[in-house]
């Protein structure tokens, strides 16, 4: 394997006929954050979902080490009847650690996450937000050297967003873990990542790369440098390419 | 305020204000409103009531047939007051009946939820099981239980086994049906992390669906327990022998016997005893859930 996650060659066709994805080859690397981005049904979250074993590819090869993946949902995917703290044990719990450790892993990624002095608050009393920080928390319990985001803050405003970016950024410079990230937003892809990927419309295809070359940490001022704009363009012109 | 008419609220996110706030400002706000509603509405129904009922009792109903309906200070009187006239008249016989009935209505439901939630676990985890027994328990629901009691004397010896019988029968549905619906509705997404963490089936059960499926668990329970009043008194009217009877036996004597207001008493009675299973059940599911799930709230 060359890095934490491959992709040879990898194409998927559903059961009912239906190409999501022909022939995606790339590979992350620890301390690699991959964003991919692609208009709607392009297949993006069928790649996360091979990656992660929820679905099988038909074409290729995917190559991951399938016990140390985090997954962030679209949506936080807490359960209500969980507080926030036995929320961020969950899978800790089905991994089968005992509960003194999991209360420790779980405590000290509340910490990270900045949801301290709300681990006995329920879900439906977060905000927004506040419920994507334990759902990222959640999935930072086991220390996962590869970690998959489908969409996770699109349903969030905009400033909670690129509060959480600062926030996703800050953990996976602590963490170094390989990030593979799904966004329907230019910027966000840019402003997260070392790569951008742009993807074809079904079956998906990887039609441009784009290597971004601001180190970390990255101020929110990036945001409005002119290089910072010339490479959203760059991405949003092979977008529009691939739509074609 | 429209959480409370939808059962998954919880699983949509909120996107608007932190919804802690609005959480912390609405039931003071609604307890206040409710504070006139809850009380004067009741009130107001039971005064036209018992309004009607006068009217009824002593104008309405022709003078040959007042006796059916006797006044409501003649049922408090004969009723509620006298403690106990003969072996049948009074309060003493309607409470000891009535206490009877409850003794079959408990044990029938306990049995119940027991069959109840095994058969609809097993349904939920094994779809042949529910393809086979669905449509029966569907034909059970609309069944007439009350039309096979013959067979239910033939087939089972014992009256309190018969009455418990019959409970069962009336109040399985409900509780098999949403139980069901509880543990096959759980978030796709829920499922999926499960799956990713490889849980195993019983894991996912215990940690994922049974506790999704309680507020839906909760109807059931609450659907099934006024169903097990009804079952154990309608029982009553078919099965009885001697010194047993329940509250429905004691109503038909009384009714045989045209006692009007011990009658209309043990009525009463019986519906107080069904109001009471409802809102016990009712604070039943606030302690259970109430923390996370919002519609029990304010009930």
């Amino acid at each position: 394997m060359a890095g934490a996650l491959g992709f040879n060659n990898v194409g998927m066709t559903f059961p009912d006929g239906t190409k999501a994805l022909g022939g995606v080859s790339f590979d992350i690397n620890l301390g690699e954050f991959v964003t991919v981005v692609g208009p709607s049904g392009c297949g993006k979250s069928t790649l996360l979902r091979i990656a992660s074993n929820l679905e099988t590819e038909t074409e290729g090869k995917c190559e991951i080490d399938r016990n140390s993946i985090g997954y962030v949902f679209q949506d936080a995917t807490l359960l209500p009847w969980r507080n926030v703290r036995k929320n961020i044990e969950i899978i800790a719990e089905l991994h089968g650690i005992e509960k003194s450790q999991r209360t420790k892993l779980a405590q000290d990624a509340i910490d990270l996450v900045g949801l301290t002095g709300f681990e006995d608050k329920y879900p439906r009393q977060l905000s927004g937000g506040m419920r994507m920080r334990a759902s990222l928390a959640r999935s930072l319990v086991m220390k996962p050297r590869v970690f998959l985001f489908d969409e996770p803050f699109g349903a969030l405003d905009e400033i909670t967003r690129e509060r959480l970016n600062d926030e996703l950024l800050r953990l996976f410079q602590i963490e170094g873990f390989a990030g593979l990230f799904i966004t329907h937003s230019i910027a966000e892809a840019v402003y997260m990542s070392t790569k951008v990927l742009v993807m074809s419309a079904r079956p998906g295809q990887i039609v441009g790369s784009f290597d971004i070359p601001f180190s970390y940490p990255r101020a929110h001022s990036l945001r409005y440098e002119p290089k910072f704009a010339e490479i959203c363009g760059e991405v949003s012109l092979a977008l529009r390419g691939a739509l074609v | 305020m429209n959480a409370s008419n939808s059962i998954k609220v919880t699983n949509t996110i909120d996107q608007s204000v932190p919804p802690s706030l609005r959480v912390d400002d609405a039931p003071r706000e609604t307890s206040e409103r409710n504070l006139i509603s809850d009380f004067a509405g009741p009130i107001v129904v039971f005064a036209i009531f018992i309004g009607v009922w006068y009217l009824l009792s002593t104008k309405l109903l022709p003078p040959q047939k007042r006796f059916l309906l006797p006044t409501p200070h003649r049922v408090v009187q004969e009723g509620f007051l006298t403690w106990s006239v003969g072996e049948q008249r009074g309060l003493k016989p309607i409470l000891r009946s009535l206490w009877d009935s409850i003794k079959i209505a408990v044990i029938g439901l306990f049995i119940t939820i027991l069959i109840g939630t095994t058969l609809a676990t097993l349904m939920a985890t094994r779809r042949w099981m529910e393809r086979a027994t669905w449509p029966y328990l569907v034909a059970l629901q609309s069944a007439p239980i009350l039309a096979m009691t013959p067979l239910i004397r033939a087939l089972i010896d014992g009256i309190m086994l018969q009455r418990i019988l019959v409970v069962v029968l009336i109040a399985f549905f409900p509780i098999v049906n949403n139980t069901l619906f509880g543990l096959l509705s759980v978030d796709k997404s829920q499922h999926e992390l499960f799956t990713l963490h490889g849980a195993s089936k019983l894991t996912r059960l215990r940690k994922l669906q049974f506790p999704a499926a309680m507020p839906n668990i909760f109807v059931g329970l609450r659907i099934s327990a006024g169903l097990s009043v009804i079952g154990a008194v309608v029982g009553d009217f078919y099965f009885r022998q001697g010194g047993v009877v329940g509250i429905g036996a004691q109503i038909d004597i009384y009714r045989g016997r045209l006692w009007g207001a011990e009658l209309i008493a043990a009525i009463i009675l019986a519906s107080v005893f069904g109001l009471v299973v409802f809102i016990l059940f009712g604070l039943l599911s606030k302690v259970a859930i109430g923390k996370w799930h919002t519609t029990t709230r304010g009930r």
